[in-house]
């Protein structure tokens, strides 16, 4: 599933990257506010979906080689924050959504939990 | 590449919006060197989790990478307060981290079992009053640089 195909599932606003939407291909998401999890667990070809905003997670999102990070909730991340995942080609997207709306959107139509079948 | 490069970085202690900065050089110096992506991936969440405890748990510490042909060394120190029980903390779900850390996503007693899986050599040497003392060979397991 192309990048464009999750921001218009949900509706999301996008932060930056919209340069990447069409090209960007999304194999599975990972719903979690706990970047210790996404550090060990997460993959390639995931977006990031989160409650949180700082810059550590745009920086674990780099790290772990993400493809896109979506803000739930409207949550909205310093410019400064934006700005660096724009520097490193991560686009991120805001959706009025919460969390589990948008993990369960996501797999009803196609992108299962890259962490699935893992204790929580 | 027949030489080793080495880079080193200072971490401090005192600003978590710093901490990221060194594992995120060393990236890119890895990519720019052609480290294998793979390889440049593994080194980098495990130097970030290196970076992000002493940052939480040290009060700082310096994040030193040597790079070879055939590896590198990533070695992360501190003169913190030290592990008194390294066994403890090198399981996961073991976390004596602050409350803030814990907001910002960490904390989760995930990073020292993940450096473990991310490396392919892991050594970590701790006395308390004195620091921490954590290094991380990744073998680039391809042709020559």
């Amino acid at each position: 599933m192309k990048l464009r195909q999750v921001q218009q599932l949900l509706g999301a606003r996008v932060l930056c990257g919209e340069r990447w939407l069409d090209t960007k291909e999304v194999a599975t998401c990972f719903g979690s506010n706990m970047m210790s999890k996404v550090l060990a667990r997460g993959k390639r070809q995931t977006i990031l979906c989160t409650g949180l905003t700082n810059v550590q997670v745009i920086r674990t999102a780099n790290m772990t080689e993400l493809c896109a990070v979506v803000f739930v909730e409207d949550k909205l991340p310093k410019a400064s924050v934006t700005e660096e995942a724009e520097s490193w080609g991560l686009p991120l997207l805001a959706t009025p959504l919460p969390l589990e709306d948008v993990c369960r959107l996501l797999d009803e139509a196609g992108l299962p939990s890259c962490d699935k079948g893992r204790a929580p | 590449m027949t030489d080793t490069l080495k880079l080193s970085y200072y971490c401090p202690g005192d600003d978590f919006d710093r901490a990221g900065e060194a594992s995120a050089k060393v990236k890119k110096a890895l990519q720019r060197l052609g480290v294998p992506p793979d390889v440049v991936r593994r080194v980098a969440i495990g130097t970030y989790e290196a970076e992000l405890n002493v940052i939480i748990h040290a009060g700082g510490g310096t994040v030193t990478a040597e790079v070879s042909g055939e590896s590198t060394l990533i070695t992360v120190s501190d003169e913190g307060k030290g592990i008194p029980d390294i066994q403890a903390a090198l399981q996961e779900g073991f976390s004596t981290a602050p409350e803030y850390a814990r907001q910002m996503g960490f904390g989760a007693g995930m990073g020292l079992p993940n450096m473990m899986k991310c490396s392919d050599e892991f050594n970590i040497e701790s006395t308390v009053g004195k620091g921490t003392v954590i290094t991380m060979r990744f073998c680039h397991r391809s042709e020559d640089l």
